[in-house]
């Protein structure tokens, strides 16, 4: 029976790296996700007939729950809630381990003929404490996704001495559980500490760094899994949450590279002027002046042009223009004019946001491109239309050694002859800086909101 | 467990962690969203470690504890592999 389990067990990790590896295109990676599916129902049928699991009703009991959960929620959620679903998610992940972990922990305390040793129990302290800091840094992060919890820069005096404190408290108790074993009080002091850990570790960072934070969570709530591999001994957590660990990790650094920043600027709370959201600060000086047009005038240049790229950014999924967008396209398209999108790595609130976004607005893959792929070619672009992205395309980041963004790589929408900039307002990006695009003898500003505003010039050109 | 098994287990978490490097770097940047929430629900493996805990004959708080695990890591594993495919049911192309 225990050699079924295992190979069962080998087979269902088997299952996992091939669903991630059709993962690598789109045509196969729907497949991918049933494959992955598949092993982890052949790892939950497997387990259901190890010779420790005796009864069945709390188990059922807990499936039926949290099936039902799993569904409603993946059901109901809007694509644009896609960034706080993988958030919350990520936690009851996290939350799993934690409870996993200290459901071990009785187990030994109460059962003293269960074998454990010095590994066991550093392993439960482990998958305690990252457990415990996904559950609790997930719902934050969910929290400042949703707009339930500041999604400004949270910034106070002792920040970085009080964290050191907690994981030195952390630490301390461990060593001293694992010395003098089963002291419960102990145990749950150090699973509380690392639970306001996670707290504190994912409120100093700002919305716009959230892709950062997400993708960490993401990392943190495999190696959850795999620590509590450890703790039971048992492989395949351990290679299942290895790929996720490694696959956050991966992600991670997409994102910090796709800013210039190192992971360690991002987690303590990022620039001094970011997040602040308001019109430009004082004392900065515009360089000339701001050109605006209209719907009917912006109608009237789009309709005489051959190539068009799209920029979209968060404004666009906050506004939820992701249709109108498509709409602009396909009647930009009957004209015969080349429409294609460039995807900045940071774009919106997590990896991949406007990629998932524009496929809901049925825009087909191959239109988006990464930031690499076309920076190139907006020397030969009649116009760059830029929807609700700011930071991401300002020029400052080339030359402006004085510039927080210095050195992150941009979009170059400024090489493209004609830049259009759909905002709703002047005011700043996340990074709290002037744009100095905005200001560009080829730039026109076309304000508004970006579903109306784009519905708008949609109308005009079908006019024309 | 023994200090060969512990190290068994070292190796297996080291060279996954080298199969997961190799097989994620590969996935094209449009998919990024879709891997992290299928990487999500693959996370939830847990589960195992849940029904193992919520199993037990004899009901103590380690079964309590067990079954809010099962219950959290469902969610994660349905909610998750549920909503990977309705987005990547959306990825088209014309």
């Amino acid at each position: 029976m225990k050699t079924i389990i295992e190979i069962t067990y080998l087979v269902s990790s088997v299952f996992f790296i091939f669903g991630i590896k059709k993962l690598s295109s789109p045509k196969t990676a729907r497949q991918g996700n049933m494959f992955a599916a598949i092993g982890m129902a052949l790892a939950i049928i497997v387990t259901l007939i190890d010779q420790d699991v005796l009864t069945y009703e709390w188990i059922l009991i807990g499936a039926i729950i949290g099936s039902t959960i799993g569904v409603i929620m993946a059901v109901k959620i809007p694509m644009t809630g896609m960034p706080q679903m993988v958030g919350l998610l990520n936690g009851f992940g996290g939350g799993a381990s934690l409870l996993v972990a200290l459901s071990e922990f009785y187990k030994i305390m109460n059962f003293p003929a269960w074998n454990h040793d010095v590994k066991t129990d550093i392993s439960i302290i482990v998958s305690i404490l990252i457990g415990a800091v996904t559950f609790t840094g997930s719902l934050i992060a969910f929290g400042k996704l949703q707009g339930l919890v500041t999604g400004r820069v949270v910034k106070y005096p002792g920040q970085h001495a009080i964290n050191a404190l907690l994981v030195f408290l952390i630490v301390a108790g461990g060593a001293y559980t694992v010395i003098y074993p089963g002291n419960e009080l102990l145990i749950l002091a150090i699973a509380a500490i690392s639970l306001l850990l996670g707290v504190l570790l994912v409120l100093p960072i700002g919305g716009a760094d959230m892709p950062v934070a997400i993708s960490l969570l993401n990392s943190y709530s495999g190696l959850a899994a795999a620590a509590t591999g450890f703790v039971l001994e048992n492989n395949e957590l351990i290679i299942a949450g290895a790929l996720v660990g490694a696959s956050g990790i991966i992600l991670t650094l997409i994102m910090c590279r796709g800013m210039n920043r190192s992971l360690l600027n991002v987690l303590v709370g990022g620039w001094a002027s970011a997040g602040s959201g308001g019109p430009a600060p004082e004392g900065s000086t515009p360089k000339g002046d701001v050109k605006s047009v209209d719907a009917e005038e912006l109608a009237m240049i789009f309709d005489s042009v051959s190539t068009v790229i799209i920029i979209p950014g968060y404004g666009m999924a906050v506004a939820q223009a992701q249709h109108a967008v498509r709409d602009l396209v396909n009647v930009l398209e009957k004209k015969g004019i080349k429409v294609r999108f460039a995807i900045h790595p940071v774009a919106g609130r997590m990896p991949g946001h406007m990629n998932v976004l524009l496929a809901e607005a049925n825009v087909s893959y191959d239109k988006l491109f990464a930031m690499e792929d076309i920076n190139d070619d907006f020397n030969n672009t009649d116009i760059a239309f830029i929807v609700g992205a700011n930071d991401v395309v300002n020029p400052a980041a080339r030359h402006d050694q004085s510039s927080p963004i210095f050195g992150m790589p941009i979009l170059n929408a400024d090489y493209a002859k004609t830049v259009v900039i759909n905002k709703r307002s002047m005011n700043v990006g996340y990074a709290g800086i002037e744009n100095e695009l905005f200001f560009y003898p080829n730039t026109l500003m076309y304000f508004g909101d970006a579903k109306d505003a784009i519905s708008k010039l949609t109308n005009e050109l079908k006019n024309l | 467990m023994d200090g060969v098994s512990f190290l068994m287990l070292v190796y297996v978490f080291v060279l996954a962690i080298f199969v997961g490097f190799e097989l994620i770097t590969k996935v094209p940047p449009t998919l990024h969203t879709p891997l992290m929430s299928g990487s999500n629900a693959i996370s939830g493996i847990t589960i195992v470690g849940a029904i193992l805990s919520a199993g037990l004959e004899e009901f103590t708080i380690s079964t309590i504890l067990g079954m809010v695990a099962v219950i959290f890591a469902m969610i994660n594993v349905v909610g998750g592999f549920l909503v990977t495919d309705r987005m990547l049911k959306m990825f088209k192309k014309r």
